[in-house]
């Protein structure tokens, strides 16, 4: 048990630090390599929580692709170097600062709705025996899951996919 | 066990961070990052809550996310270089003609 | 059948309307004057199958078609024959007929397409003074009163190019209008209180009334149609457009405003004769207004020098004179006296009509003269006329105008009555002047513009400008036409001479059934009435409007007729007084009319100004309207209120897309934020719950 909480905690810590240092930093390179660690704190989490096969998609398809992808976009834009003064563009402070402060009321609001919620539940945090042996199977159970009840959504999916490739070679076309 | 509630909040951290993010940069890369921090708070949320309710959809619905991130991510990269050809800034105070 | 009498003319007016301006003038004049003559043919047959049937049923009824149908409320479009409408008929088919060949002459100079039009409105006016004349209830009546409105509007400014033409026919129509309004209102009235509009059922029902003794719904509906009266037959106050109205053509004024439409009010009241009978009160205004009129018009009609003017302030002392007789209830007189007044104010119209022609427009009289000579069919047609409407003996005018003077005179009514005289010796000695003015006399001088001999005829234009004409005497088709009313106007007064001097009266006993209240049969037919039945054996001189007279007994008969022989010298006298006044002012002595003039000149301004009643209009009604029109409706009711409120609209919501666009600030971070304040809220909401 305890060992469960501190790793937890462990990884938590991880996990909000980078993000809070994605936001901040000043060079768009590190914020992605920061977001990096920021998922792989995650995964571990995900790991926790009896679900490798998240913890894997996220780590392959999150942390391999998505942010390969940005960082591709970061080196050819060259854009290593934040602008600090841009001529021409509008100061925009208004909604920073109430963003800001909105975040912080989010914050609390969430925290607040999720933990009464968890609480309304009766403590059951986490249900009982049949658990253990569904999250051993947990890739078999997904697969059935998602190509039997959840097959059109995953169609939907695909289609999506398609798509958006498509949208965005037609996007970043250069205009000839 | 690590009550439900922990990952809640944390989660709640990090939506409220990327939230920060998205007002507070003057990067669209960067932007774009904190939003990718948003849905990874919500994914936690659903893999927690998939656990506690003892069934896969949680994983599902992470799974589903994390395409739709994906897409996502790819188009908007695609617009964030079409706007770079354009403006040769990526600021995204830059990018005002549409207003009134 | 009787659906031809005014199709026929309509007819006329369809086929000069379409293809007149493709018409020789022939054709197109000859279709019109066709029709009329076709209508005077089946006008004629209708009334000699009445005249056939028994006095007491002679009534034809015919429902062309249901009209209105609402509810309980069934107004169909129905013409009756009677006896009066009979009388109305042969008046409008004969004469129209003979002003259609007359104008056939007159109007030829006027261009093709405007020949056609001039007949296409001469036929449609015929066609709706018959539906007027024929109508079996009030609406039918109405849609004819209308009509020839109009028509009287389109042919008063059927030189419309000309401002005072198209002037005067707007004021005809819209002072005709403020009649037709008071029309209505008694049409309304008539229908809340006796539930029908036709004329018979009306009649039935207020016979069954007694007369009332002070003023009810009955002397209201009837003033209100009085109103209506006072505006088509020109009485005070609504007479202002009859003089104007002698812009148009001389046959219109001729057909129109002298010898049909005007008439229109006279045999309204003789139509609705019961109703009137029983509102005391109201016939007192009728004969009061008649009078008033008559008076007025015969002095204005003394001192003007425009040759139609004084024509046509005699139509309206003449009307007033028809009104006079409504007024004391001898309703057959006031329709016999229409009858001979058709005759001769056509023929003075037309005969005025010959003289302007031969004179090229010329119509002011001071610039006549002499010309007994030159035109002599068209002098001695004219004197004939004269010396009918002055009521000489055994002329057509005295045999009516006495009667009217008679059954004032007996009926109580003295005051009337002589006013009445006193306006008769005005007719004899305006009428006279004019004579002796235009015909008699030597020809002015030629620098006062009377046209030389031999210069060329006038073109087109008002009447004929002024310009240069030749003297000829009426062409044949004017011609006839005068002879042919010059019989009229010394004959057709002999249906109506009195018992007194050995005639029978006819036209009183066949007028007599229109005017009784019919008998208890419903619709349809004329049943018999006691009035009628009454009417056959007592004398001649009896009236059978319920003026309140009833029959004397043999002992007063001797009396009455010593008054009435009396009565008839007296009036003789005075037409003759009237005649011999005139020889001495205006053929012996002119210089003596001047010298009166000046001496009375403050006299002479004020009658040869129309009592200003022209300008008291103007001023009290017509000003005020204007300027209530420009200050209050159009500047604030139309520009402030109406245009405001719509441009109002518009510019307020131009204000509000001003200060709402500002919510597109274009910036993206602006947009996100609203959508996480709308995420906030809402969860708020839910950890509220």
């Amino acid at each position: 048990m305890g060992t469960e909480l501190l790793l937890f905690y462990a990884f938590g810590a991880i996990a909000a630090a980078a993000s809070l240092l994605v936001v901040l930093q000043r060079n768009p390179m590190h914020s992605v390599l920061l977001l990096i660690v920021s998922f792989c704190a995650l995964a571990g989490l995900y790991i926790g929580l009896e679900a490798p096969f998240a913890a894997v998609v996220q780590i392959i398809i999150y942390a391999g692709a998505i942010m390969v992808l940005f960082l591709f976009v970061v080196m050819l834009l060259n854009a290593h170097r934040e602008d600090e003064v841009d001529v021409g563009a509008r100061p925009v402070r208004g909604p920073l600062r109430a963003g800001a402060v909105l975040a912080v009321v989010l914050v609390a609001e969430l925290a607040w709705a999720l933990v009464r919620a968890a609480g309304t539940r009766g403590g059951a945090l986490f249900a009982g025996a049949g658990a253990d042996p569904a999250a051993l199977q947990s890739v078999r159970t997904l697969g059935n899951v998602l190509f039997t009840e959840y097959s059109l959504a995953f169609e939907v999916t695909s289609i999506l996919i398609i798509v958006a490739m498509i949208g965005a070679v037609v996007l970043a076309k250069r205009e000839s | 066990m690590v009550p439900l509630g922990h990952y809640l909040i944390l989660s709640a951290i990090l939506f409220g961070t990327g939230t920060i993010g998205v007002f507070l940069r003057r990067n669209v890369i960067t932007v774009l990052l904190s939003i990718e921090v948003m849905l990874n708070a919500v994914n936690l949320a659903f893999i927690a809550f998939g656990r506690t309710m003892g069934s896969v959809d949680g994983q599902v619905i992470m799974f589903f996310v994390v395409t739709v991130a994906a897409a996502e991510a790819a188009v908007g990269l695609a617009l964030v270089i079409a706007l770079f050809r354009h403006r040769e800034s990526l600021n995204p105070d830059m990018f005002t003609s549409l207003k009134w | 059948m009787l659906l031809l009498i005014p199709v026929l003319p309509f007819l006329g007016f369809l086929i000069n309307l379409t293809l007149g301006r493709r018409l020789a003038k022939t054709v197109s004049g000859g279709v019109a004057c066709l029709a009329m003559f076709g209508a005077f043919v089946v006008s004629a047959a209708s009334v000699w199958s009445l005249v056939q049937m028994p006095p007491a049923e002679r009534g034809v009824f015919l429902e062309v078609a249901p009209w209105i149908e609402s509810g309980t409320l069934s107004l169909p479009f129905a013409l009756r024959l009677d006896p009066l409408g009979s009388l109305m008929i042969l008046v409008v088919t004969g004469i129209g007929f003979l002003i259609h060949v007359y104008s056939t002459a007159y109007m030829r100079e006027e261009r093709d397409s405007e020949y056609a039009r001039y007949f296409s409105y001469l036929n449609l006016f015929a066609a709706f003074m018959l539906v007027l004349v024929l109508g079996a209830s009030f609406p039918v009546m109405f849609v004819g009163w209308e009509g020839v409105g109009l028509c009287s509007y389109l042919l008063i400014g059927f030189w419309f190019t000309k401002t005072s033409a198209s002037d005067a026919g707007k004021k005809a129509f819209i002072v005709n209008r403020i009649g037709d309004f008071g029309f209505l209102l008694g049409m309304f009235v008539v229908w809340t209180q006796f539930g029908s509009l036709d004329f018979q059922d009306v009649a039935r029902l207020a016979g069954q009334l007694p007369p009332e003794a002070t003023f009810g719904t009955i002397s209201l509906a009837t003033l209100l149609l009085f109103v209506g009266a006072t505006g088509k037959s020109a009485q005070i106050p609504l007479h202002v457009w009859l003089p104007d109205a002698m812009e148009g053509p001389t046959p219109v004024s001729a057909l129109i405003h002298a010898a049909t439409m005007v008439t229109a009010g006279v045999y309204m009241i003789g139509r609705n004769a019961v109703l009137f009978g029983h509102a005391p009160e109201t016939l007192a205004v009728v004969a009061a207004i008649g009078v008033a009129t008559a008076l007025m018009a015969g002095t204005i009609g003394l001192v003007q020098n425009d040759i139609k003017r004084v024509l046509a302030y005699s139509t309206v002392s003449q009307l007033g004179l028809m009104f006079v007789a409504m007024g004391v209830g001898a309703f057959a007189a006031g329709i016999f006296h229409l009858y001979t007044h058709a005759f001769f104010k056509a023929l003075l119209f037309l005969g005025s009509g010959a003289v302007i022609h031969a004179l090229a427009g010329e119509q002011d009289i001071r610039r006549m003269g002499g010309l007994r000579k030159e035109l002599p069919i068209t002098y001695w047609t004219f004197l004939t006329g004269a010396l009918a409407i002055s009521g000489v003996p055994f002329l057509s005018g005295f045999f009516s105008k006495d009667e009217i003077l008679w059954k004032s005179f007996s009926g109580g009514h003295t005051f009337v009555w002589g006013v009445a005289v006193v306006a008769s010796l005005l007719t004899a000695i305006y009428m006279f002047r004019l004579v002796f003015l235009t015909f008699h006399g030597e020809p002015p001088s030629a620098g006062s513009g009377v046209p030389a001999a031999g210069a060329s005829h006038a073109v087109a234009g008002n009447d004929h400008d002024s310009g240069g004409g030749h003297l000829h005497d009426a062409p044949p088709a004017m011609a006839i036409v005068l002879v042919l009313l010059a019989i009229g106007s010394v004959f057709a007064g002999y249906i109506g001479v009195p018992a007194v001097i050995g005639g029978s009266n006819r036209i009183e006993h066949f007028l007599a059934p229109s005017f009784a209240a019919p008998g208890l049969e419903p619709g349809g037919e004329e049943g018999a009435s006691p009035a009628e039945a009454r009417g056959e054996m007592s004398h001649a001189s009896e009236p059978k409007g319920e003026g309140g007279h009833t029959a004397t007994g043999p002992a007063n008969e001797e009396g009455d007729h010593d008054t009435e022989l009396l009565l008839m010298a007296f009036s003789s006298g005075i037409a003759l007084a009237g005649i011999g006044i005139a020889v001495f002012f205006f053929l012996r002595r002119r210089d003596a009319a001047a010298r009166t003039a000046a001496r009375f000149a403050g006299l002479h301004r004020l009658l040869l100004n129309k009592y200003y009643v022209d300008e008291v209009y103007d001023a009290a009604i017509v000003q005020p309207i204007k300027r209530t029109s420009d200050r209050a409706l159009w500047r604030v009711v139309d520009a402030g209120l109406i245009d405001g409120s719509v441009n109002g609209a518009g510019s307020l919501v131009n204000g509000a897309s001003a200060i709402l666009r500002r919510l597109q600030t274009g910036s993206m971070r602006a947009y996100a934020l609203s959508v996480f304040v709308g995420v906030v809220l809402i969860l708020g909401y839910y950890v509220w719950r």
